[in-house]
């Protein structure tokens, strides 16, 4: 399994974040398993997995809400690991807000400075400041039940940021709020980031979220971290079926290994440049490719890994069409490819039309079935 | 293993988490509510509770006391009895709250604010008032007796219409709640798929409010076979577990046997707490979901139907009351019906004085204030602190018991504890301090869940932001969590307050000479055949909670104005 | 920033336990003297006025309840008295309390002029010296008795005749000492077997028992039921409130308890609580105890109430110990005879 843990081949500062060997019990359950992770500075990192796989559980260990078991935590050179969140540098901001519903707007962001002994008009100042970055301003005298939920994040975004945090920590920032607003916030936090330079990790089961968001994305499952990549790479070269069934719509076929980098699916062979591991003929493998992926104009009958297969059925689903394909002399093996709406005007592609498609060979992954 | 094919597992160090500065402070925390719940409510339960496992020398008997028990046939007449009560009151009260909560939430019944005010008067009242409206109403002079048909209300008829006077209050708010919580976008649903109103009831509203309504059961059921006030005064020869527990202490002075009933009838209550406490459980994840409050629309005749069932029930309310002020200003009844004001001349009747009023009036502002910090503080902590899994439990355990606990084993169980030679807390005994701690201690199990239950609607990330902004959680105690719920705190104290104003059973072991209590004068004014006073005084307490309940409206109304910008309604 | 807050706090809280008083009385130059008594509530401040103002240095703080109430609170605090003297209580009381050394010895001033009966007479000096007597009577409502036609019984027998069946009320001896006080002198008047076959009869007639001694007295003035099984006190009380009662002493004799006083094992105001006991065996205060009682304990002081029955020769030869020895077994047995089926039964 691939778990590149660093930023990028070669990578030589020393990560800002290190994760190592982090287990987390609740009594006998055990949420997260071993886990190791490097954050470098200023990078944005999104932890993306379905609901109950631990995301949550490591961002509040880094946090040090919920301790973990075992394993080790450092933050800038410092061991964290056994720091109570006081003794730790970071800001966090929840699903929920967790706004402070009796204090103002303006009170809520200078809720971390006014512990700290700083002037009162040196908090003014950097409130407004605040305030104006989240887009914002004179909203201070305003209640939190008075702002919509979009404006609620930004004001847990700006109270977070107040005191100037090291690390910023999101869980599920975006979850509660309107596909609009969704859409816009993503845009503005990860604007944010970058302007302010701050390391974020970013809490997630929303896989565009992560792609669009994210320098690197650790992919998580069941407690474990199953890939950690850019989009591209966790997109492209998912490195479980996980991963791929996870991220983007996927293709799963049952094939048998050629032994010599090609697989066959009932009589159909097909070569596949990376298969990820040299399977021993006659192994059942799955074969993993996007719907996008698949070709069939220009194909020609005999091209490598072209074959005939037959359109069951055609979805309309605006900016392309789904076709459901049935490969030519066998039924069962059935697969989806994505057609631009010109591909289907121009081949007069139709539900019952026989068309060849042809399976990039750069595009296949292979998994050995366990 | 090792040469196997499964990995070697080492399994690595365990991290212990530094206590900072702040975990020590919520450690302290909640080992001060802990020592407190340990003073205040196990140890003196233990010293009496252990009684029953000695003779009256004080030697240690085994479970002699509850074979001799067990062997009386008299036991089992009064734990059917008392179940038979507590299940007959919890049937109706549960049943009449249930169509008065229905009426005031789901009809278009005008005055609804007056009928929920109305339908909370009998918390008001000291159980004898209503006992006492009832020997004027049904008794062989009474007003009304013929209603009866002949039945003496010197028995379960009267401990079943007292009882249900008393907790009607109870059940009525609960279910409330639980009706208030019912989504709009179910009725839309049924409406939308043509189901009849009947079938709407019983499609969307009982299992909605079903939660709500088992709840209800099980507190009246608690509060029914725990008190002895109403079956002393009006339940005649029907013996019920609470009075045994009257006759064994007060009558013949037997702790031991009177400590065995105790725990017979922590039994039952127990049983009842834990089943609610599971059924609870459950509710959290139904209530999560984001509801829209439901808005009735008017129907004639169904509102109409609703208005003359609530009007009854706020009818007898009121007209129990009313015979209870009656029977204050009567002379001499039923020969001479002459009104006077004579009775409220306390200071010169038996056993009541004007500083006995007063005395209550301080006792039950003590009550309040310290209880409610006493109780949401400690609720806090056990809600919101991290670790100490187990610790947190007892604690839990410990809030839960006084609610199972009849007040006059709480009264002698003081009486042993505090009094005890060496008790460095001796000095309280006979003062108003540990009346204050005994009323607190009596009610604390639903003081305590109304804070817990408040606390739980708070956002549970207000700790974590706060620690990540490096402010302790105690400043945010006071900043955030005590601000926002003040709804919840006001609630608790105003409980307190009335519940101190009115309780006997507890204190009637503990006041001294210079801490007499009107509700214990009450007791002691009709004890001495002085009826007119002690319906005069009993009126005293009601108006006086009525007072305060009142203040406690408008100062909520009052705070909710200041606070709507900031209160979600 | 903390420390201040909860300095401040401490502060606010002792401030207003001050102002509320909460931390129990103020300091009086005068003794306080804590006194646990059963005595009916309308005559305390009567005793308490007359005795200050013979000892103006001494303030009485009474702690007034239920003979029953005071009875389990005397017992609970047995370890750790805090009574200084316990005055006007059943002398029964007194005795369950003595064999935990609960009392100290003292022969107030005068104790030799007392009658006898009413004086401790296993201790000399005695722990314990009676202040007067209060005894079982009858009481009958007239206009009631009238309505339903009941002839006006004389004697206990009269009360199991059938025309009484559901028209009386007594007391249940397992909650009341008066009730108790009934049964045991049946007992001690017919024996044992006797005494029962008679409430055999009795328990067909009685409408129900009462858990407070009083009560059944008060029951019948308020015209609940015509006849009440109680005793005379109350009676006295309830007709000059105005209730149409008449008393009753049995013929065949009546049942009688000693109110009595005994000084506390440990208490600090030793002074104060004898000159207490002197003053109560004063002839002056044996006329205030006289008032609607059978009889006091210094010989030769009528009763001032007009048309008191004279019951001194109807009060049967009481034998206290034999009546405390034998109660927990009486009590059983009435318990399991007529308690156990204690269902309320129609009002025919
Ligand atoms: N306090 C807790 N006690 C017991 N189990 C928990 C606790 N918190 C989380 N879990 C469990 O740990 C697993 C991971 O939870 P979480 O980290 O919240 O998942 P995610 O954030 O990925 O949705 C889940 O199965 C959850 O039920
Ligand atoms: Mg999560």
């Amino acid at each position: 399994m691939e778990t590149d843990t660093s930023a990028a081949a070669g990578e030589a500062r020393p990560p800002y974040l290190k994760v190592e060997n982090v287990t987390k019990k609740f009594g006998d359950f055990t949420a997260i398993k071993d886990i190791c992770l490097e954050v470098f500075e200023s990078e944005f990192v999104c932890f993306l997995g379905p609901s109950g796989c631990g995301k949550t559980t490591l961002l509040r260990a880094i946090a040090g809400l919920d301790i973990q078991t075992h394993g080790r935590i450092e933050q800038a050179g410092r061991d964290i690991s056994n720091l109570p969140p006081t003794e730790r540098d970071f800001g966090i901001v929840f699903q929920s807000y967790a706004l402070f519903p009796n204090l103002t707007v303006f009170k809520n962001v200078a809720y971390g400075l006014e512990n700290r002994k700083t002037a009162k008009a040196d908090i003014a100042a950097r409130v407004d400041e605040l305030l104006q970055l989240v887009g914002m301003p004179d909203q201070g005298p305003k209640y939190p039940a008075q702002l919509s939920g979009g404006q609620q994040q930004r004001v847990a975004l700006a109270r977070a940021l107040a005191t100037s945090p090291g690390l910023l920590l999101l869980d599920e920032p975006l979850s509660a709020l309107d596909a609009k607003v969704r859409v816009r916030l993503r845009h503005e936090i990860k604007e944010l980031q970058r302007k302010l330079g701050v390391t974020t990790i970013m809490v997630t089961h929303d896989q565009e979220e992560a792609l669009t968001m994210a320098d690197r994305i650790v992919v998580m499952n069941e407690g474990v971290i199953d890939q950690v990549g850019t989009p591209l790479e966790i997109y492209r070269r998912p490195a479980s079926p996980f991963v791929a069934d996870f991220i983007g719509a996927m293709n799963f076929l049952s094939a048998v290994a050629g032994g010599d980098g090609t697989v066959r699916i009932d009589g159909v062979g097909l070569s596949a440049i990376e298969c990820v591991c040299v399977q021993d003929e006659g192994t059942a493998v799955t074969l993993c490719l996007r719907p996008e992926d698949i070709v069939t104009r220009g194909v020609e009958s005999g091209a490598p890994n072209a074959f005939e297969a037959t359109v069951a059925d055609l979805e309309f689903l605006g900016s392309f069409y789904r076709a459901s394909l049935t490969a030519k002399g066998v039924e069962n093996t059935r697969f989806q490819a994505d057609f631009s709406v010109n591909l289907v005007r121009d081949l007069g592609i139709e539900a019952g039309k026989t068309l060849t498609v042809a399976f990039p060979a750069d595009r296949i992954r292979v998994f050995a079935d366990s | 293993m090792t040469d196997g094919p499964q990995a070697v597992v080492i399994e690595a160090p365990l991290v212990k988490p530094k206590v900072g500065r702040e975990n020590w402070v919520m450690r302290a925390g909640l080992a001060v509510i802990g020592v407190y719940l340990l003073v205040a409510v196990v140890f003196p339960l233990y010293t009496i509770l252990s009684k029953s496992f000695q003779d009256s020398r004080g030697l240690f008997v085994g479970l002699d006391n509850y074979a001799e028990y067990f062997a009386t046939p008299a036991l089992f007449y009064s734990i059917n009895n008392s179940l038979t009560v507590s299940v007959i009151s919890m049937v109706i009260t549960v049943g009449l709250a249930f169509g008065y909560a229905y009426g005031l939430t789901r009809s278009c019944i005008p005055g609804k604010g007056v009928f929920k005010a109305i339908a909370l008067i009998p918390i008001l009242a000291p159980s004898l008032l209503p006992a006492i409206s009832l020997r004027y109403l049904f008794g062989a002079q009474g007003m009304i007796k013929g209603l009866l048909m002949g039945e003496t209300i010197y028995g379960p008829i009267g401990i079943v219409i007292g009882e249900v006077f008393w907790t009607f209050p109870h059940a009525l708010l609960i279910i409330f709640t639980a009706l208030s919580l019912s989504d709009a976008r179910l009725y839309e649903a049924a409406e939308a798929l043509g189901a009849s109103k009947l079938r709407t009831f019983f499609t969307v509203t009982l299992p909605g409010a079903k939660y709500g309504l088992i709840s209800a059961c099980f507190v009246v059921f608690t509060l029914v076979i725990t008190d002895f006030g109403v079956p002393k005064v009006i339940g005649g020869g029907y013996n019920v577990l609470a009075v045994d527990i009257y006759k064994q202490v007060v009558g013949q002075r037997n702790f031991q046997m009177g400590a065995v009933v105790g725990l017979v009838l922590l039994a039952p209550a127990l049983l009842a707490f834990v089943a609610d406490r599971m059924i609870q459980g459950k509710q959290v994840a139904l209530l999560s979901a984001r509801a829209v409050p439901y808005e009735p629309k008017p129907d004639r005749r169904f509102d109409l139907a609703m208005l003359a069932f609530c009007g009854t029930v706020a009818f007898v309310i009121i007209g129990i009351l009313a015979v209870a002020q009656f029977a204050a200003l009567v002379k001499f009844w039923p020969y001479n019906l002459s009104l006077v004001l004579d009775s409220y001349q306390f200071d010169l009747m038996d056993g009541g004085s004007w500083g006995a009023f007063w005395n209550s009036l301080k006792m039950a502002a003590w009550t309040a204030v310290i209880g409610t910090a006493v109780i949401f503080t400690g609720a806090y902590l056990v809600e919101k602190s991290k670790g100490f899994e187990h610790g947190r439990g007892l604690i839990q355990l410990m809030c839960m018991i006084p609610l199972a606990v009849p007040g006059i084993v709480l009264g002698l169980a003081y009486i042993f504890f505090f009094n005890a030679v060496g008790n460095p807390l001796g000095f309280i005994y006979h003062t108003l301090i540990i009346l204050v701690l005994c009323t607190i201690t009596h009610f604390y199990t639903v003081s305590h869940l109304t804070a817990a239950t408040a606390l739980k609607q708070m956002d549970a990330e207000f700790e974590a932001v706060s620690s990540s902004l490096k402010v302790p959680f105690y400043k945010t105690f006071v900043r955030v969590t005590v601000p926002v719920c003040i709804p919840a705190i006001l609630d608790i104290s105003i409980y307190l307050f009335v519940n101190a104003m009115t309780t006997v059973s507890a204190v009637i072991f503990l006041y001294s000479a210079d801490t007499q209590l009107a509700s214990v004068a009450v007791l002691n004014m009709d004890d001495a055949g002085d009826t007119a006073p002690a319906a005069a005084m009993g009126m005293m307490i009601v108006y006086t909670s009525a007072t305060v309940r009142l203040l406690h409206f408008l100062l909520t109304r009052g705070i909710a104005r200041r606070t709507q910008a900031w209160r979600k309604r | 920033m903390r420390t201040n807050l909860l300095k401040r706090l401490t502060a606010a809280l002792a401030m207003g336990v001050f102002a509320l008083g909460i931390g129990g009385g103020v300091a009086v130059a005068k003794t306080d003297l804590l006194v646990y008594t059963s005595i009916e509530a309308d005559e305390l401040a009567k005793f308490k006025n007359a005795f200050e103002k013979d000892y103006p240095d001494i303030n009485i703080k009474w702690v007034r309840d239920s003979t029953g109430i005071m009875g389990a609170k005397l017992l609970a605090e047995k370890d750790n008295p805090r009574a200084d003297i316990v005055y006007g209580m059943a002398a029964t009381v007194l005795l369950q309390l003595i064999p935990y050394n609960y009392f100290q010895a003292y022969a107030p001033k005068g104790v030799e002029k007392l009658n006898p009966l009413y004086v401790d007479p296993k201790n000399n000096p005695p722990l314990w010296v009676g202040q007067r007597a209060y005894v079982a009577a009858v009481c009958y409502n007239t206009i009631e008795g009238k309505k339903a036609n009941l002839p006006i019984p004389k004697t206990w027998k009269d009360l199991t005749k059938p025309v009484y069946k559901g028209h009386v009320i007594m007391p249940n001896p397992g909650s009341s000492g008066t009730a108790y006080l009934d049964v045991s002198s049946w007992i001690q008047m017919w024996g044992e077997e006797g005494a029962f076959k008679f409430m055999d009869a009795l328990h067909k007639n009685i409408s129900r028992y009462t858990h407070s001694g009083s009560k059944p007295c008060k029951l019948a003035a308020a015209g609940e039921i015509p006849i009440g099984v109680s005793f005379a006190y109350r009676v006295v009380k309830s007709k000059a409130a105005g209730a149409p009662l008449v008393l009753i002493t049995p013929e065949e004799g009546l049942g009688w308890e000693v109110e009595a006083m005994a000084i506390v094992r440990n208490t600090k105001n030793l002074a104060a609580a004898r000159a207490l006991a002197d003053w109560t065996i004063s002839r002056k205060s044996m006329e205030l105890h006289a008032p609607g009682y059978a009889e006091v304990a210094l010989p030769g002081i009528p009763n001032p109430v007009k048309d008191f029955p004279d019951v001194g020769g109807k009060m049967i030869k009481n034998d206290f110990a034999w009546a405390g020895a034998n109660k927990a077994r009486i009590v059983k047995k009435w318990t399991a005879r007529y308690d156990a089926k204690s269902e309320p039964r129609k009002k025919k």
